[in-house]
């Protein structure tokens, strides 16, 4: 296993320099430019060419390229055009919020989305099955900012039980800061509970079918313990996975829940380093987000060892 | 290597711990309820912290709350001392004496001396195109002494002390020499003034919170605080900017009590915010803005002045003021090259404006050779959008070939700034919003600059208005009326623009929210909390 993590973890550095090369030329050919932004709506075109001098911008693609990976390699991920700080810095600010919100949406997703789909499994056609069914169909049909807004008005503002928008940092009680995430975390959930719910619903029932299942029946074994001690474990593969996945595809969730609920994390940083074309950030956020997505891929193949004994690396 | 779920879960809790600790390093949380500390949300985020180098409306106002300028504005735009005590100049009027105040202190604990300002004003006048004009006239800038500076002239230029006041972004902050030495178009990195708050960089999250507290070494004027002008007193112990980029969200935190003043609420959302007995909706701005239809004179088919003539006469300003703002009592028609209400616009010249489609469809016919006219808008901005399309809408009713191209903010500015023709990525018309303070008067308005490629993106040439504006910057003020007049009527003859009416954007506070300044930004100072 040690190895195989080793192995992995030497294979995503090509990985990392791709992502790296790929965003880099995006960024370079793409329309845009930071020091029109800087300058103003009302600059001339003499002032623009003046700060592009001073941020060399006006420097050929290779000399651009060569000082952003002579700085890669130095772990040195270049400060912001506009704020002049630090992208290292500006990560470790907002890295906080976005983890805390995707972990949370994680495990409610798993905590909710795994008993209600093995439950519509057992009780396939039934009242509860149904129930998932509509759950699920309302997770992947309203948008996430739908959600949000819904959420805001009754819980925040007719009910006042939670806080509109902003962020707390855990360092600051554990109360504060979920009581800020709640909402978030409902809303960017809904959708990973609805897939979660279906792939666990259609994995148990598959595996309810199986042989082995009637065997256990046949013995005299009793429900509960074959939908969780047997069919659960072995329909785990592919709900790790899809779990796995929808890590990324929450990537791209946080961005709407963090703008909707005004939290300071990664997502917005990257929306707008994008808008005001920030180089250094969006290169500095996609190097990390494809990092943690090589990251959470090994996680979840090593989970499949946990879950399924048969696999060994 | 086996992994045992025991294992896994073990090594699961120890991440969770990991995180609880990391949670210490980052910024701390967005004050809910705190005492005397006046919650905002601006109208955009603070995304740099220099002033000179961004002339954008944030970092204005973010300038406005940590520096002071020599000289301020009241609401009437007239000219007052602020950290100067005052000018005096020669009887020759070729050199202007300023003393500071005594007392002044910056940030860090330094004197402010007329050195500091010599270098800050050099810098500011190496960026704001006033600045530039003023540096073009002086001979030499110098201290004096610790609290004097001077200005030699090369000539009599009686807009000096109104050039040391401008609002309009740049504006010449003072700040400390070593600052201020920095090259003028790369970004300072320390924000050190001697405004009436202090920033506190440590707890700026660019594009999430911006944070100042109340700088107890400052010394206000004796005056009542009018505009940027008169005692800057400050009344809380905090200011905090909450950038909140959903309106809806900011909207709902106003209402929900946690923030207390919303700089732009949106205007699709402001009766509900009217509707709330808790909420004041009233403009700190009374003037507000003004959008404006920009022709490329250098490409076809607005390089020909029948061209824009025919748009200028088409346009409906009621058309684009109900597209962008939709309540009456928010905007009105005003036919001037500058803001109705103030002293400089005369209407010279705007008969020309009379909404007369038929005869601008007439006029358009002769002129137009079938040319693809290019509109890039920034759908970011929903108010220029909105004036886009009704352009858009105007230009095909008139048979005109017309593309609009959406795109975002910073594709758009980056198009506006291409010399090419439309089939190589040029554009043809873009519109643009002014405040009052861009336009204030012919030395700042820079849709009046007609000195070709030198100029604001359109680049009209037209050496005879380039000539009234010079005439206009060295006249004495009694004739300076007459000038503007002219001016005027050359803008609605040539057409470097259109003017498309002005609207008011209110902004939003709570009723515990009081002392708020009338001024064309808003100002912190004079905020009391209940």
């Amino acid at each position: 296993m040690l190895a195989f993590i080793i192995r992995r973890l030497l294979g995503a550095i090509p990985v990392v320099v791709l992502v790296a090369l790929i965003i880099f030329c995006l960024l370079y050919f793409a329309p845009g430019d930071p020091a029109t932004i800087i300058a103003g709506d009302l600059a001339t075109p003499e002032e623009i060419d003046r700060i592009r001098v001073a941020l060399g911008l006006d420097q050929p693609f290779h000399v651009r390229l060569g000082i952003f990976l002579l700085n890669l390699v130095k772990g040195d991920l270049g400060t912001s055009i506009f704020s002049n700080l630090p992208v290292t810095h500006l990560i470790a600010q907002r890295l906080e919020p976005t983890f805390s919100l995707g972990v949370l949406t994680v495990l409610l997703s798993v905590v909710v989305a795994v008993p209600l789909g093995a439950l519509a499994a057992w009780r396939a056609r039934r009242a509860v099955d149904r129930l998932a069914l509509v759950v699920s169909v309302l997770g992947f049909s309203v948008p996430v900012f739908v959600v949000g807004y819904l959420l805001i008005w009754v819980f925040a503002i007719k009910l006042a039980w939670f806080p509109v928008q902003g962020y707390t940092p855990l360092s600051h009680g554990v109360g504060p800061w979920l009581s800020n995430l709640v909402l978030p975390t409902l809303s960017l959930g809904m959708v990973y509970i609805a897939l979660i719910t279906r792939i666990t619903r259609a994995g148990v029932l598959e595996v309810l079918s199986q042989d082995y299942i009637r065997t256990a029946r046949a013995k005299g074994m009793g429900d509960r313990v074959i939908i969780w001690r047997h069919a659960l474990r072995n329909a785990a593969v592919p709900i790790a996975t899809v779990v796995g996945i929808g890590v990324a595809l929450l990537l791209g969730g946080v961005v709407v829940t963090e703008t909707v609920f005004a939290i300071p994390g990664v997502g917005r940083l990257l929306v707008d380093a994008i808008l005001r074309r920030d180089y250094p950030i969006i290169q500095g956020v996609i190097l990390l987000l494809a990092g943690i997505y090589i990251i959470v891929n090994l996680c979840v193949d090593i989970s499949y060892a946990i879950f399924d004994p048969r696999i060994r690396y | 290597m086996t992994v045992t779920r025991r294992a896994f879960l073990a090594g699961s809790a120890m991440a969770a711990g990991a995180l609880a600790g990391s949670a210490g390093l980052s910024a701390p949380a967005i004050a809910q309820t705190k005492k005397n500390v006046l919650r905002v949300v601006p109208a955009s985020n603070l995304s740099g912290i220099d002033p000179v180098v961004t002339s954008g409306q944030p970092v204005r106002n973010h300038g406005y709350q940590i520096y002071d300028t020599l000289f301020g504005m009241n609401t009437r735009f007239e000219v007052k001392p602020q950290m100067a005590e005052g000018a005096e100049q020669s009887a020759d009027g070729l050199t202007w004496t300023i003393r500071l105040r005594d007392g002044l202190k910056f940030h860090d604990g330094e004197k402010v001396l007329a050195r500091d300002c010599v270098a800050s004003l050099k810098r500011w006048g190496a960026r704001d195109p006033l600045g530039q004009t003023i540096f073009g006239l002086t001979d030499e800038l110098r201290a004096v002494d610790d609290r004097t500076l001077e200005f030699r002239l090369k000539s009599r230029f009686g807009l000096l002390t109104k050039g040391l006041a401008k609002i309009g972004g740049p504006a010449p902050f003072i700040m400390p020499e070593r600052i201020a030495q920095t090259d003028p178009s790369v970004s300072i990195k320390e924000a050190i003034g001697s405004g009436p708050f202090r920033f506190l960089a440590d707890e700026w999250v660019p594009g999430s919170r911006a944070v100042y507290a109340k700088f107890d070494g400052y010394v206000p004027r004796d005056e009542a605080p009018d505009c940027t002008s008169g005692g800057k007193m400050v009344h809380v112990d905090r200011l905090e900017w909450h950038v909140i980029p959903d309106a809806a969200t900011a909207t709902a935190a106003l209402q929900r009590g946690e923030v207390d003043w919303y700089h732009g609420p949106d205007l699709t959302l402001l009766p509900l915010l009217s509707q709330d007995p808790a909420i004041n909706t009233e403009a700190y701005d009374d003037l507000g803005y003004m959008t404006v239809i920009r022709f490329n004179h250098l490409q076809p088919p607005f390089d020909r002045l029948e061209m824009r003539r025919a748009i200028q006469m088409a346009v409906n300003q009621v058309d684009y003021l109900q597209a962008q703002v939709g309540m009456p009592d928010l905007y009105k028609e005003c036919r001037s090259a500058f803001f109705c209400g103030t002293t400089m616009s005369t209407g010279a010249g705007s008969e020309v404006m009379a909404a007369n489609f038929e005869k601008a469809k007439a006029l358009l016919k002769s002129s137009y050779k079938g040319e693809k006219v290019a509109i890039p808008t920034a759908t970011d901005l929903s108010w220029l959008h909105a004036a886009s399309l009704v352009t858009e809408d105007l230009l095909k009713r008139m048979g005109v070939n017309v593309e609009l191209q959406a795109m975002d903010l910073g594709t758009f500015y980056k198009r506006r700034t291409s010399m090419e023709p439309v089939d190589k990525g040029g554009w043809s018309i873009f519109h643009a919003g002014f405040s009052v303070t861009d336009i204030l008067d012919p030395s700042t308005h820079l849709g009046l600059r007609a000195n070709g490629k030198q100029t604001w993106p359109g680049w009209p040439t037209d050496p005879v208005i380039e000539q009234l504006r010079d005439e206009w910057m060295t006249a004495d003020p009694q004739d300076q009326g007459a000038i503007v007049r002219k001016i005027e009527a050359r803008a609605f003859e040539t057409v470097p623009f259109v003017p498309l009416g002005q609207f008011q954007t209110p902004s939003a506070r709570r009723r515990t929210v009081t002392g708020m300044l009338k001024a064309p930004l808003p100002l912190a100072w004079n905020i009391k909390l209940a």
